[in-house]
């Protein structure tokens, strides 16, 4: 099982290590450095690497590098699958996750990760049941425990561990009753050249974030369930009954959870709702090349599309790029060659536009490659599948609480060739 | 208010200071003291003089400074085992307090301190705790067994930990089951042999129970538990894939795995007509996809993952081609597993799409990611014959950019796509010459010479571009070297008039001025032959060659279905079986796929017993890439060639590649005389491609001519040398192989023997139970010399109680092959009126000595030298006291045959050649000084994985 795991800054200083079982010398970094050396950059440091005695799995996340020491036949997926939980108890008990607030807090850090695992096998990862074990800090409580003396850490048995709802925590209370849930849907696509799509699907997730007094049982239908048919559920909910009725119901967690994260891919489904025309052209033996780019809406139900932002990697031979925005701000960084345009709301009646002209190093062949285009926006109130909820209903408690749901499409790796 | 603070240190000495602060009589500073100690070794500062002074604090009822004064006892007590007992009443105590937390805590604690005393003191509290009321404490207490076992195996088995964490199985709490499941499957990985996790019907269906309602975590053990039980029958396989199939669904892509494992296995052994089969296939296909929309890491373990599958079961993702589609951010390890898999799902009805997409990444920026693109587009050519021109066409294309490396990636598969479709696209040539300027990598330089020499006859100028190339041979790398020497015969050999200047040339350059043997050698070969017999080198050098295979980049089947038993591990991250690179690999088992069983009545008789026996209507596929010891072992599997074996000589000559066909008109005359002696022995032309067109002489025929002149011999010695040998090989005494405990009364001792050429398996078997044994019948799984029962194990009357009958079972070497580890294991299941049992043996390597293993004294020669020096192995025989001619003499009884004996420096040399059952040859030197007991035996092998075993067999005939 997994033996230590060690925290390493983008600088390459381990700044924690932790050890479950024996201590393994933190020389085995050494491997690590070098494979980090290798890679061009930190995303491209692959994430098993052997050593000859032990095996170094690592994720990178927030500028630092989770590695995680194993000796024996583990199932690398489980380690990582471990490491990113570890991330978001960090993120969830800090606020954010970062260097710096890690060595700040450094010994309910360490308390935390000993509550997660023992001897290699996970214990609580739930953070319900953390935050029951261990609290986290929060700055009321920090300095009302220096005047009272008393601790961070909770002295009763975490009630949730042993129920069958291991993921709810006993004895909830709120005054305000409230249940939201947001579902979410990212585009991934390619567009080609010519503007046709290449692949498209829908990664969504349902987040919920449930604040209900005592044991409450939700369900959840939709009108429209049968586009869901590639689905992963948060353990609360009852496969059996989906199965046979196609209704999500279960007793939620205390707080924010995923409810479920689907998949749609099917082609005919995935509406892309934006297009961009771009003419970008390198001319032999010229030292200046043409840049225009124009972002239109295509089908997008009659919504607006906001937070437009344009990206793309120039190819090196690119010296410096002189261009006009009908709209919104643009920067090109002729170190990195990566130019961003922040484009704001697209107004179909006026298309933002931007246009200009790069300028090669003089003398040079026109360079090889194509920058692809990256496109990120945000359409509020739309589920680009078209999924929607139908009903949210309550059984077990006698209250009634506020309900709500909200709807957002978003690009996740929408990328244009050109 | 951070913890930062605790990093700060003063001049004074941050130890003193530390150890005045946790000395005082003031709670909150003990504990800020102990949370500085803490915060310091958490990075990595040496804090261990504390010692004493924190387990001081140790005595509180602050369960935070408690937890705190744990966590550095964990740290240190291996260093200062001695202060460490000073916690042990603490600890003792704890495990009593009424907070089960707290019991908890100090049992989960114990365990980690590493320390003899400690876990002594250890083993009541936890004996308590895996009975206690709480499951909470269950569940922490079963963890700690693996912990203790991990310290100290014997106590854990001593105190019967193993069976109280067996029962644990059976627990009520779900999580008490799935951390007994992981405790049990961490301590069965050191202990391979031992039935820790036997599972049964009724285990199983708990732990299918438990399934449903433990944690993720849990789920991950259950599921890769679940994959090592093998079903009894198809309705049971499909039962458990019915439960286990729900997991796919689930957030955590661990679970996904190994659920996917679960599944991939048992299908199995599903009949591919049931509906139940097709649903399966169906259900497969989306969690997978939806593996790759997760984080990066993942998606590698994921990707590397569907590899396999993909080469397994292709349908399942046939449909699925542009999820692999390459994103330009995604990061590189994550790009070159996708188009991989784009390349093994190509078929006709998608190339279109995929071609245009490899097009693309053959202009981006990676140049790793670029090059593998263009190769990729080569591979799809030789796998889809309809694209292949597509192929050419789009490779062209990205020739004309001029970008270097595309260029150089682009000739070196073009070559390739030569040998796949000889005589069609050989249009583009001068496309490619046109950049032969540019080349600068030995693989394209080579590639390139090797299209002028090849297509000689078309390109008009192919002398002068082969000269320019000449120019800077001693510079060029030995590939280069080796490919332009053979490029300019071949050209010699097509156009002779003209370039007689430049074979001369080249070779003398490649004789008289290299210092590389390979090139040297081959070298003289094309001059001998070049100036003996023109028409013979013509032959050779321009022969028709074989077409090139269709992926050679496919695992090998017994190997992909060993590594689909390990989806979701390190292993199916690596494509390598876990022996080969765990650390320890002894406590590793083969696993096997189950066969797929029709009916249940047949998974009763031993024809499919669960000993990994291969699903039948798979083909029995030689190893593309496998090694020597694979290829001649795989020979076995053809029926044996029942004719003389000088017949096949001459064919199979002929059929060896260049160098061997060189080296046989070489040696000219003399080569008459060695066929026939060579026989069918693979001694000779082993290492070329013709090798595989040997078949294994059948041991029967030469035998019965030799086995009369050995016995004759034996005898012979009998008288002089005065040591009793038997006509025959030397027989171990019987020692117990099946234990009656472990078959229901049923006892089984045996041993093997050779005796004029028949191989037995002499067994004792003893009826030990209450009852009337019948009904017996034998069966062994394939094993790596193709041991199998001549005839049916023929027990005559019933067996009584109490009774035994010995038996003596005739054995052959032509059942099927496989290697086995270690290579002398046999599995064996043997039948009666109770039940089916399995047992292992491993037999001695001189039962398969064949009597016709004398080599011809010249033979013995040339292939000594012939056998490269990497391959020698050398023992050493301790304590034996026999003389030389003793030693030959009985040796000789188990086969093995001198050929030589010299005197040098006053020590014996004795040179001795075997040969085994499947043809593979071995040859002996063994040492003698007459002073010394201690013999040294040095054993050449194109097969070196048996020298180990022959030494075995040297070692027993001897000392026997």
């Amino acid at each position: 099982m997994i033996h230590s795991l060690f925290l390493i800054n983008a600088s390459g200083d381990i700044f924690l290590e932790k050890h479950w079982k024996s201590v393994v010398s933190r020389s085995v970094c050494d491997y690590f450095f070098e494979a980090q050396e290798r890679a061009s950059e930190a995303e491209n440091v692959p994430p098993v690497i052997p050593t000859p005695h032990h095996y170094l799995l690592s994720v990178y996340r927030h500028k630092i590098f989770f590695v995680a020491v194993i000796q024996t036949e583990v199932p690398p997926l489980f380690v990582i699958e471990f490491l990113h939980r570890v991330v978001d108890t960090f993120q969830d008990y800090f606020g954010v996750c970062s260097e710096v607030m890690i060595k700040d807090n450094v010994v309910v850090v360490y308390e935390v990760l000993e509550e997660m695992l023992d001897n290699g096998f996970p214990l609580a990862t739930e953070s319900n049941i953390l935050k029951e074990l261990i609290k986290p800090p929060t700055i009321l409580r920090t300095v009302v425990n220096t005047i009272t003396g008393s601790t961070n850490v909770g002295d009763q048995l975490p009630t949730g561990q042993l129920s069958v709802v291991p993921w709810r925590r006993t004895g909830v209370k709120y005054t305000n009753n409230e249940a939201y849930f947001d579902v979410i849907e990212e585009i991934d696509a390619i567009i080609d050249k010519s503007g046709s799509t290449i692949t498209a699907e829908i990664q969504g997730v349902i987040d919920a974030c449930v604040k209900l007094t005592g044991m409450p049982d939700l369900t959840l239908s939709f009108m429209n369930p049968r586009l869901l048919d590639d689905v992963s559920f948060h353990p609360c909910v009852r496969f059996k009954r989906w199965e046979s009725e196609r209704i999500l119901s279960f007793i939620p967690p205390d707080g924010n959870f995923r409810l479920l994260s689907y998949h749609v891919s099917a082609q005919n489904l995935v509406a892309i709702p934006v297009y961009v025309k771009h003419n970008i052209s390198f001319r032999d033996g010229s030292s200046l090349g043409r840049f225009e780019i124009t972002v239109g809406p295509k089908q997008t139900m009659g919504k607006t599309i906001e937070g437009v932002m344009v990206a793309s990697q120039m190819p090196k031979g690119v010296l410096n790029m002189s261009l006009t925005p009908s709209q919104g701000t643009h920067i090109f960084d002729p170190v990195t060659k990566l130019l961003s345009w922040d484009v704001g709301k697209i107004n179909p009646q006026k298309l933002p536009s931007l246009k200009g002209t790069m300028s090669l190093q003089a003398g040079a062949s026109k360079p090889d490659e194509n920058p692809t285009i990256n496109l990120q926006f945000k359409i509020q109130q739309l589920a680009i599948s078209g999924l929607k909820v139908n009903r949210l209903d309550m059984y077990g408690e006698k209250y009634k609480p506020f309900k709500g749901i909200k709807y957002m499409t978003k690009a996740g790796k929408f990328q244009v060739r050109t | 208010m951070t913890d930062s603070k605790y990093f700060t240190t003063t001049k004074k000495g941050e130890i003193f200071e530390l150890k005045a602060e946790l000395n005082s009589d003031k709670k909150e500073k003990k504990k800020e003291a102990v949370k500085k100690v803490i915060a310091s070794m958490t990075v990595g500062k040496d804090v261990s003089a504390l010692f004493p002074d924190v387990v001081n604090c140790m005595q509180t009822d602050n369960l935070e400074l408690k937890k705190l004064v744990y966590l550095y006892l964990m740290n240190y007590a291996k260093s200062q085992p001695d202060m460490a007992i000073m916690a042990v009443n603490t600890f003792v105590k704890d495990c009593e307090d009424p907070n089960p937390l707290i019991r908890a805590l100090a049992v989960r604690t114990m365990g980690c301190i590493r320390v003899d005393k400690i876990t002594e003191y250890l083993c009541e509290p936890l004996r308590k705790c895996l009975k206690d009321e709480d499951p909470y404490v269950r569940k922490t207490a079963a963890v700690c067994v693996a912990k203790l076992h991990d310290i100290n195996a014997q106590l854990v088995e001593d105190q019967g930990f193993l069976d109280t964490l067996k029962d644990l199985i059976s627990d009520s709490n779900p999580m008490v089951v799935a951390n007994a499941v992981a405790a049990l499957s961490e301590i069965a990985e050191s202990h391979p042999s031992s039935n820790l996790l036997d599972l049964n019907p009724q285990s199983i269906n708990k732990l299918l129970t438990a399934l449903n309602e433990c944690t993720e975590w849990g789920q991950i053990f259950i599921l890769d538990c679940l994959a090592n039980y093998m079903p009894k029958d198809d309705r049971e396989a499909q039962s458990i894939c019915e439960r286990v199939t729900p997991r796919l669904s689930h957030a955590n892509s661990a679970v996904v795995l190994s659920a996917v494992k679960v599944l991939m296995k048992f299908m199995e052994m599903l009949s591919k007509d049931l509906d139940y089969y097709g649903t399966l296939l169906k259900k497969l296909a989306p969690p997978l996809v939806t593996l790759l929309s997760a984080e990066p890491e993942l998606q590698y373990v994921a990707l590397r993952n569907i590899n396999l599958i993909v080469q397994k079961r292709p349908e399942i993702l046939k449909h699925e081609m542009k999820v692999f589609f390459v994103k330009y951010n995604d990061p590189i390890y994550v790009k070159l597993e996708k188009l991989d898999i784009m390349i093994r799902l190509a078929s006709q009805a998608n190339i279109a799409q995929v071609l245009a997409e490899l097009k693309e990444y053959a202009t981006e920026v990676d140049v790793d990611f670029v090059r593998k693109a263009v190769r990729a587009i080569g591979r799809c050519a030789i796998k889809v014959e309809q694209s292949a021109e597509r192929c050419v066409s789009t490779l062209l294309d990205l020739i004309q950019t001029k970008v270097n490396y595309v260029v150089q990636e682009a000739i070196v598969v073009i070559k390739d796509i030569f040998r796949k479709y000889p005589n069609k696209y050989e249009s583009v040539i001068a496309t490619l010459c046109e950049n032969l300027d540019s080349l600068d990598e030995p693989e394209a330089r080579a590639a390139m010479i090797w299209i002028v020499g090849e297509y000689a006859e078309r390109i008009d100028n192919a002398d002068e571009l082969l000269e320019s190339f000449l120019e800077g041979f001693h510079d060029e790398s030995t590939q280069v070297q080796l490919q332009l020497l053979t490029a300019i015969v071949k050209l010699f050999l097509k156009k002779p008039t003209e370039t007689q200047e430049l074979v001369q040339q080249v070779l003398s350059l490649a004789t008289q001025d290299s210092d590389n043997p390979d090139l040297r050698d081959r070298g003289y070969i094309y001059w001998r032959l070049l100036s003996t017999d023109p028409v013979a080198a013509k032959e050779v050098v321009l022969a028709e060659k074989p077409l090139i295979s269709e992926e050679t980049d496919l695992i090998e089947p017994t190997l992909l279905d060993e590594l689909i038993c390990y989806i979701g591990t390190l292993a199916s991250v690596y494509h390598k079986p876990p022996s080969a690179f765990v650390e320890g690999s002894r406590g590793v088992v083969h696993k096997s796929l189950p066969p797929r069983t029709g009916s249940s009545e047949s998974a009763e008789s031993p024809d499919t017993a669960p000993s990994g026996v291969q699903a039948p209507e798979q083909p029995a596929v030689i190893p593309t890439q496998g090694d020597l010891l694979g290829d001649l072992l795989n020979l076995d599997l053809g029926p044996p060639v029942s004719g003389p074996p000088m017949a096949t000589s001459s064919v199979q000559m002929g059929a060896v590649d260049l160098l061997g066909g060189g080296l046989d008109s070489l040696m000219g005359d003399e080569s008459e005389g060695l066929r026939s002696d060579v026989g069918g022995s693979p001694a000779m032309g082993g290492g070329g491609s013709g090798g595989g067109s040997f078949a294994a002489p059948s041991t029967a025929a030469p035998a019965n001519l030799a086995a009369p002149l050995g016995s004759g011999l034996g005898d012979l010695f009998d008288l002089t040398g005065g040591v009793g040998t038997l006509p025959g090989s030397y027989v171990a005494p019987k020692t117990v192989w099946l234990p009656a405990m472990k078959a229901k009364g049923l006892e089984i001792s045996g041993t093997f023997s050779r005796q004029v050429g028949s191989i037995s398996m002499d067994l004792v078997l003893t009826n030990k139970a209450l009852q009337v044994m019948s009904d017996f019948a034998i069966q062994f799984n394939r094993n790596s010399f193709g041991l199998a029962p001549a005839a049916p194990l023929q027990v005559h009357a019933p067996l009584a109680p109490n009774q035994s009958v010995e038996i003596s079972l005739p054995l052959n070497t032509v059942g099927s092959v496989m290697k086995m580890d270690p290579l002398n294991n046999l599995q064996v299941a043997v039948k009666n009126n109770i039940d089916v049992f399995y047992f292992s043996t491993l037999y001695p390597l001189h039962i398969l000595f064949v009597e016709d293993g004398k080599m011809e004294r010249q033979m013995f020669l040339a292939t000594w030298k012939d056998i490269p020096n990497e391959n020698e192995a050398q023992f050493q025989i301790k304590d034996c006291s026999l003389n030389a001619d003793a030693i030959s003499s009985k040796l000789q009884g188990s086969n093995i045959f001198t050929i030589a004996k010299r005197n040098v420096e006053g020590q014996d040399m004795l040179y001795q050649s075997l040969k085994l059952t499947n043809g593979i040859w071995v040859l002996a030197e063994l040492r003698i000084q007459p002073s010394n007991p201690s013999f040294m035996l040095s054993l050449k092998c194109r097969a070196p994985e048996v020298a180990p075993y022959v030494f075995q067999a040297y070692e027993t005939v001897l000392k026997n």
